[in-house]
């Protein structure tokens, strides 16, 4: 295996490739270096003539402006709304993640009759176009006093997570042994003690993995923060976001330096977690 | 015995509220959907007068506004577009990094983290690079300026601004010929290609070519390094083995991407909306965008829920084959 594998290595195709992986690579990172370039140059470089250049001087004035805003312009700073993604995509998240693994254990290991109707039903539920469910659910949310809150955006977002929690949950227990759950049955344990001191205690990286995922589609999440919130200071950093850069008077290396703030907190988490990322990626599309 | 049906009616209590929650805020709320769009709610105060498919009818007449014809189109080209760049970049990646390359982890996360930002973040920066830039921007900007610092300059356009619509004349020769075989429908703007969702196209697959990637690389992965050995042994040059080996092994996986990626594109909205928005005469607009703007900045709920049916029709149709056959299987296993 050594021999074959140097032999491998001294083909001239193996140039090739990595010619070809870099070549990509680079392309892939154009937008990031654009944005992180522009991001860190001074107002005074920032022409868009010499826009692919690399800032001759690093500043963080852009950041400053998009985080604060500027009340010259009439201009709103992104802190407000960083802070509202923040207090809206935590609880969104801890709940979800609860709410899934319950479901999920009792999908996998306490199979009720007609479990296996209610399954597919509950899964379509990730894929429908959320357009077909928007009218309704602003009627809904306003008769309720929750249109126009934070505890709304968390209330929908903890609702139409459901599918894709249940079925990350479902899909790691069923891989636990059923003798596992059998076995405390046999000791006389109820359903909630043999989820409390059996499984729970193993669903650390199941909790991981849909943690990541549900923080990742909740703060990237634009939709339902345009729908259900109605004045900018309650909007999500995604909304505001396109606000800032729909804007016409608000300068480009101001709107770089903002798209790269709101994207910061899921690029961290991918730096650091990208193994999770990676199942959560991979468990999304039904199968696992 | 006791103690098993009291468990029973727990594990039913335990699931009961999500079923409730799903039972109400999708089936129930489709439910509602469906019926606004037969009646004639047009302003913000309810009107539920039944009107039949009127709504429907006038999505697909040309007056008085042929707007989603337009969306029809241009979603039908960004599908094709995304779908065939995200398999064929993703399936490519795939096979580079699945030759032992050093570095493995660091390529596979530089093609993988676009897929961890918002679409708004990538409708912001592709907005930038793909802009055509105009008198007021000053001259050129984004690829187009690279171009004119290479000498390309004949290559510049103007991307997704541009409201060019590649299709059929009715009156060239092959529109007339059409007509004449009982096809004169094919030659329509209608039928055809809009130019400007190339841009779009490129930022959805710069942003989700890693998934396909990431797909293809475990189920290279999977295939055992005997079955290439056999083949190569068997005197099959390398190309032989991904034609006859590889790729009939990970059909599955294509299909499954062609599904995962092909519900996201009839669904793609935050994306547009930040980068293009519904451009000149329509080029960049689709479905999601304009059920989003005749619904809640328009007040015509009715014809927002038309548009909203139409496109949970066309998701289902894709989804419920893949749903039904996945779990099905997984009963059977």
């Amino acid at each position: 295996m050594n021999a074959l594998a140097s032999r491998r290595a001294i083909r001239p195709g193996t140039v090739t490739v990595y010619f070809l992986l870099v070549v990509a690579a680079a392309l892939y990172l154009v937008p990031i270096y654009l944005q992180v370039a522009t991001s860190f140059k001074s107002f005074q470089e920032v022409k868009l003539a010499t826009m692919w250049r690399f800032p001759s001087t690093f500043s963080l004035a852009s950041f400053v402006k998009a985080w604060v805003g500027s009340a010259a312009q009439g201009m709103n700073g992104l802190a407000p709304n960083f802070m509202n993604s923040v207090y809206i995509t935590v609880p969104a998240t801890l709940i979800s993640a609860m709410l899934g693994s319950l479901n999920g254990y009792v999908l996998a290991k306490w199979r009720f009759r007609g479990a296996n109707v209610l399954f597919p039903l509950l899964l379509f539920g990730m894929f429908i176009p959320y357009q077909s469910i928007l009218i309704p659910l602003v009627q809904v949310l306003e008769k309720i006093g929750l249109y126009g809150t934070r505890g709304g955006l968390i209330f929908v977002h903890v609702v139409y997570g459901i599918p894709i929690t249940t079925l990350i949950f479902r899909n790691y227990y069923a891989a636990i042994p059923d003798e596992l759950v059998e076995a405390s049955k046999m000791d006389g344990a109820g359903i909630l003690s043999i989820y409390a001191n059996i499984l729970f205690p193993l669903s650390i990286p199941g909790f991981v993995v849909v943690m990541i995922w549900q923080f990742t589609s909740i703060w990237n999440d634009f939709l339902f923060g345009l729908i259900v919130t109605s004045t900018p200071d309650l909007q999500p950093i995604t909304v505001a976001l396109n606000n800032l850069a729909g804007s016409y008077f608000v300068e480009w290396n101001v709107q770089m330096a903002g798209a790269l703030l709101a994207a910061l907190p899921t690029l961290l988490i991918y730096v650091f977690l990208s193994r999770y990322f990676m199942r959560g990626l991979l468990a999304g599309s039904v199968k696992g | 015995m006791k103690a098993v049906a009291r468990d029973r009616a727990i594990s039913v209590a335990l699931v009961a509220p999500s079923l409730i929650l799903i039972a109400v805020f999708v089936y129930g709320f489709i439910g509602f959907t469906g019926f606004s769009s037969l009646t004639k709610w047009d302003s913000l105060e309810p009107n539920f007068k039944f009107v039949g498919l009127h709504n429907y009818q006038r999505l697909f007449s040309i007056v008085p506004t042929d707007r989603f014809l337009c969306d029809l189109r241009n979603m039908v080209t960004f599908t094709v577009l995304f779908l065939a760049g995200s398999i064929v970049l993703g399936f490519a990646l795939a096979i580079l990094l699945d030759r032992q390359v050093k570095g493995e982890g660091i390529f596979r996360n530089i093609f993988l983290f676009p897929m961890a930002i918002s679409y708004v973040v990538t409708g912001v920066l592709w907005r930038w690079i793909l802009g055509p830039g105009s008198t007021q921007s000053g001259g050129a900007l984004g690829i187009n300026l690279l171009f004119d610092k290479l000498g390309l300059g004949f290559l510049k356009w103007g991307w997704f601004t541009d409201p060019t619509s590649v299709y059929i004349h009715p009156d060239s020769h092959f529109g007339v010929f059409l007509s004449h075989i009982g096809l004169g429908g094919l030659a329509t703007p209608y039928v055809g290609i809009s130019l400007a969702m190339i841009s779009v196209a490129i930022a959805a697959t710069w942003q989700m070519s890693g998934y396909t990637m990431a797909m293809y690389l475990a189920a290279l992965r999977g295939i055992p390094t005997e079955m290439r050995e056999a083949a190569r042994v068997d005197g099959a040059s390398e190309m032989q083995v991904y034609m006859r080996v590889i790729v009939p092994m990970i059909r599955p996986i294509t299909l499954s991407a062609l599904i995962v990626l092909g519900h996201i594109s009839l669904k793609i909205f935050d994306l547009v909306v930040s980068m293009t928005g519904p451009g000149p005469a329509f080029a960049t607009d689709v479905p999601a965008l304009y059920m989003w703007e005749t619904t809640f900045r328009g007040n015509n709920f009715a014809q927002g829920a038309a548009i909203a049916v139409l496109l949970l029709l066309l998701v289902a149709v894709l989804i419920i084959p893949y749903l039904v056959s996945s779990t099905r299987s997984e009963v059977r296993r």
